[in-house]
Formats: C-alpha cells, structure tokens, sequence
C-alpha cells in the first residue's frame, strides 16, 4: 500500500498519550495487577468482586458492539447473561460438566434466540426496538422462572464449575480470574477488528444513515441482524462465565434492571468506544459496591451522578478524560 | 444534441435506459404521481422541472424505491424493478443523491465514498481486515473524488467541508459504484452563485458518460445542462421535449414558466 492511496489515515488521532489512553492503560494494568494485590494484602475477596466486574465489563463490550457502533439500543441484553448461565446450569445438573461443551451450548442458544429476536424487532427502531427487546427478555426470565426441574424462581446450585480436561482448573479463583480476564482483552480485539473491518463500517454506515446506507446500496437490515447475533453470543460466554462465577443461577440473573445496568455502563464509559465499556463497568460496580458500604441508598447517590453524566458529558467517562462537554 | 431530438419523439425508444408506465402513487387526497410515463435515453442529461409541489420529490422517491408505487411499471435497462427495495436497485446501477446533503458526517469524505463503492463489490461480511487499507476500496473512491474536483479533501471530515463541497461530495457517492442512471435531486440546492457555476460545470463534464435524470429548481442551470426535459405539474408530466420546444410550448409558459418569469425561462426559479 502506498502512502498517497491513503490520505484518510492521516486524519486518524495519533497515538499520543492523551489522558483518556493513560487512565485505559492504568485502568488495564490495576485489573491485571488484582489478584497479586490481593494476595499481597490478604484481601481476596477482591478478586471475587473484580471477576464479576470483569464479566459483566464482556456483557457491556458485547452490548457497545450494537449500541455504540450500530445504533440499536437493546433493553434485553441480560436475557443472555441468562441464556448462558442455564446453559451451563441445566447441562451440569443433567451431568455434563465439560465446558467444551457447555460454553459453545451457551453461545450457540444466545446466538439463536439472537437470531429469533433480532430478526422479528429490527423491523422497528427507536422505543419499539427498545420495548420488543424488552418484551423478549421478560419471555425469557418467566419462561426461567417456570423451569422447576432446574429451580423455578428459587435458581439452580451448580455443583460443579465447568471443567476443560485437566488443561484449565477453573476451581482456582486466580485462574479464574485471568481467564475472564484475557476473554475480555480477546473480546475487545475481536470489537476493534470487526469494527474496522467491511462489516463494521457497513454497520457504523447504517448507525449514522441508514436510509443513505440503502440508497448507495447496502441491504442493511442483515448487517444490524449478524452484529445483533454476534453481540448476543459474546454475552452468551459472559453468561457462562457468570454462572461459573456464582456457582449459582437463578431468573434474577436476567432481570430488566440487569440489562439496564449494561446500558448505563455502555454510557458511562463512552458509546462506541472500545474501551469504554470496561471504563463504565468498573467505574458503575465499584461506585455501586463502594456506596453500599456507606449508605443503604446507594442508588440515591448513583442515579444522579448517571444522570448528570448523561446529560453533561459527551461520549461518557471516556469523552470527559479527553475534555469533551456536551455544547 | 437537440439535433437527435426527433428520435425521441415516438412511443417505443430502443435504448431506453428507464421507462415508466402508468406510475401513480397517491398521499391521502394529493395525487402526487399521476400515470407518469416517462421515457430516460441512455447518456442524456434529462431535466424534471415543476413548480413546488408537483411531485418531484415522489418521482424520485419512486425510482429509487423509498416510495412504492399503487399502480404503473418502471422498466430500468430492460428489468422490471418497481417492487424491488432500494438497495438492490442501487446495486443494478440506480444511483442517487439527495436534496438535502446526506452523508456520514463523522467519516471523511474518502471514507464516505469508499462505504459506496464497498456496497458495490458484493457482500460485507468480511469481518476482520482493516476495510480502510483496502486499496480496492480507496482506489476507485479516490477517482471518484478526483472527478468531482474533492482529491485533495479526501482526508478531510464531512462536518469540517463547505456546503458546497458537500454537495460535490454527495455526487461523488453517487457515482463510486459506477451508476448507468444517476438520480440528481436538486444538486444545487442552498448553493450560492459561485458554487453554483462549479456544479454546473462538474455536471457537464460528466455528461455523455453517465445518463442524468436532474430535478433542479435553478432553470439556469437546467437549460445550461439538459438535453431533454419533462415538465411535471400536479403529479402529471404535461410535456417533454428538448429545451427549445420546452421554451416554446405554450401550454408549458402557462402552466410553469409563464407564473413569474413570462417568456424567460432563463431567469432563477426558487
């Protein structure tokens, strides 16, 4: 490729060390420097609290991919933190432990009931999508809720996390740990790929101007219908490390206040940013967990600050470290 | 050109790029297409005029297929495509822009018109190399942009270009994935004088080589570039003819030309 043939690439930030590049690289250094610090301190019940932080980080990163690069805000994005987890709950109760099994069943059922969902509510947008998504996830968790072989609305013991042969002990918390960890690096390289990639762009193309997007020729409603499969699946996994997580799985895994929380992080941390998700996790579950501590309102204090972000700040956390304020 | 203007006249034209038949299209009470019969030559320049309110916009809605029609055909390079959606029309060579400049005002101007010619180059679902180091993306967008006059502002933002420029722009979106017609809705719209002579000069270079279906409200414009023109009026084409007969057709300075301007069609119509 020749320099001249390419002159957009001029326009693309460099890479310099602007704020928002130093707080994700000391943001990414703390999370994998946790369960030494842990260890070091005695506090491990910090990696528990990081872990789940972590996993729920992969639901948001899974959740960016449609909100943020294609403009579909999906309210029922818990449904597959559900579908997940009892994929991995039914199949361990029903005496199949091996994760080479139970997590590509957790992700091939997201990617399904993605597929379902998605099909019938991208021929809406703007509220209607929000309330189908929704509607479906609702399905989900009453459908759960009746699943008395596996619990009802009381959930399901999983004895026994996923094993993988003898080659990864998921028993071992630090372990664990990594794996979520190095899931979520995975999960943000495949994001900054795909969106990079003739896929990407025909889905961002279709966030900023669909109807133009059809004009110059694009069929986009199957480009929005595979980001929407992709995302669901990649919440999917989320789902199956969650259960695993837990060692437990119950209907108020996929509660609707779940899949808000997802959004909000999205938002937080900054729509269509890569990291971003991971910023607005962290920063929503430690703000969440810290305020527990002090008050037993920790919502009166969380709504506002969400709000006033929402309201103020362009492009979330992310947009304030680089200085952008709503005009 | 008006020299092959008597081939035109006659029902069945042998290279007839599109021809509609009969197209209607009615909103509530407003018949904004009445059995529109129109006949596109392969490479004229062939002008839409009207005064405001006579169903341009819902011509070019139906054409492009982001309106459907009750009744009447349109026959594009020899297929029937009235109940094909819009992207497939663009795919076989239906290209427009719009009246209000449309783009995708986070990208630069590059990367707007490389997104057209990828909607042209089959399938995206290719997921994982960088689409912007895609040479045969960026090569055929950046001639596109060169024939619009925008190479050296092919790195440049949407947001951070002149209206103007934008208008270039759009144009040059419309012509990445080699279009046989192009849809132009008032290309000149919101454009000063200047930018105005700019686009009318663009327009005329491509003449010949790519076939023209212009709705303009700038009659100088119109009469500088078209080779045929249809006059629409409360939905209904009244006449079609080369610019002289146009001019002279007394049924057309009635109806259009005569409300403001008499016999100077010549003069600015907004």
């Amino acid at each position: 490729m020749t320099a001249s043939l390419d002159p957009s690439l001029k326009d693309a930030p460099p890479a310099v060390m602007t704020a928002r590049n130093v707080f994700t690289i000391g943001l990414i250094a703390i999370l994998a420097l946790v369960p030494v610090y842990a260890y070091a301190t005695g506090q491990t019940f910090s990696v528990a609290l990081f872990t789940r932080t972590i996993i729920l980080a992969i639901g948001a990163v899974s959740l960016n991919l449609i909100m943020g690069y294609g403009g579909m805000v999906s309210f029922g994005h818990a449904a597959y933190l559900g579908i997940g987890g009892y994929a991995v709950g039914i199949l361990a109760k029903e005496g199949i432990g091996s994760g080479f099994v139970q997590w590509p069943v957790a992700i091939a059922a997201s990617a399904l009931y993605a597929l379902v969902v998605g099909a019938l509510s991208l021929r809406t947008r703007g509220v209607y999508f929000i309330m189908i998504t929704l509607a479906f996830a609702q399905m989900i968790y009453y459908v759960a809720i009746g699943l008395d072989r596996y619990g009802g609305d009381d959930g399901l013991t999983i004895y026994k996390r996923s094993t993988f042969g003898g080659v990864i002990d998921l028993n071992d918390k630090v372990v664990f740990y990594y794996l979520c960890f190095a899931i979520l690096l995975a999960s943000i390289y495949l994001i900054a790929r795909l969106v990079n990639s003739h896929f990407g762009l025909a889905l961002r193309g279709t966030q900023s101007n669909e109807r133009r997007m059809r004009a110059i020729g694009f069929p986009t409603f199957r480009y929005k219908l595979v980001a929407f499969v992709i995302s669901g699946a990649l919440c999917g996994l989320a789902g199956a490390l969650l259960a695993n997580h837990t060692s437990f799985i119950s209907p108020a895994i996929m509660h609707w206040t779940r899949s808000g929380d997802l959004i909000v992080m999205v938002v937080l941390g900054g729509l269509g940013s890569l990291f971003g998700p991971v910023i607005g996790a962290v920063v929503f579950l430690l703000l969440q967990e810290g305020l527990s501590r002090v008050t037993e309102f920790p919502d009166l204090i969380l709504g506002p600050i969400l709000l006033l972000v929402a309201i103020y700040v362009h492009g979330g956390i992310g947009g304030l470290l680089e200085g952008r304020r709503r005009g | 050109m008006a020299a092959s203007a008597d081939c035109w006249k006659g029902g069945a034209v042998a290279d007839a790029l599109l021809q509609t038949e009969g197209l209607t299209r009615r909103f509530g009470g407003v018949t904004a297409a009445d059995a529109i019969g129109l006949t596109i030559v392969s490479s004229e320049v062939h002008a839409i005029i009207g005064p405001n309110g006579a169903g341009k916009t819902t011509l070019i809605g139906l054409l492009s297929g982001e309106v459907v029609p009750e009744q009447g055909s349109i026959r594009f390079g020899g297929s029937e495509i009235s109940h094909l959606p819009v992207y497939r029309r663009s795919q076989m060579g239906l290209a427009r822009s719009f009246q209000i400049t449309s783009l995708f005002r986070d990208f630069t101007a590059l990367d707007n018109v490389a997104l057209a010619v990828q909607a042209h180059r089959g399938h995206s679902f290719r997921f994982w190399r960088d689409a912007r180091r895609d040479d045969d993306l960026r090569g055929p967008a950046l001639a596109a942009l060169e024939r619009v006059g925008l190479r050296d502002r092919a790195a440049t933002r949407v947001d951070k270009m002149s209206h103007g420029e934008q208008r270039q722009l759009e144009i040059a979106m419309a012509l990445a994935g080699s279009p046989q017609l192009l849809l132009l809705d008032e290309p000149m719209a919101g454009m000063g004088p200047d930018e105005s002579s700019r686009m009318v000069q663009l327009l005329r270079a491509l003449k010949g080589s790519v076939t023209i279906l212009l709705i303009e409200h700038d009659m100088e414009a119109v009469f500088a570039l078209a080779d045929r023109l249809s006059v629409l009026v409360y939905g209904r084409i009244i006449a079609t003819g080369n610019p002289e007969t146009i001019r002279n057709d007394p049924g057309v300075r009635q109806a259009y030309l005569g409300e403001k301007h008499g016999a100077e069609p010549g003069a600015r119509h907004g």
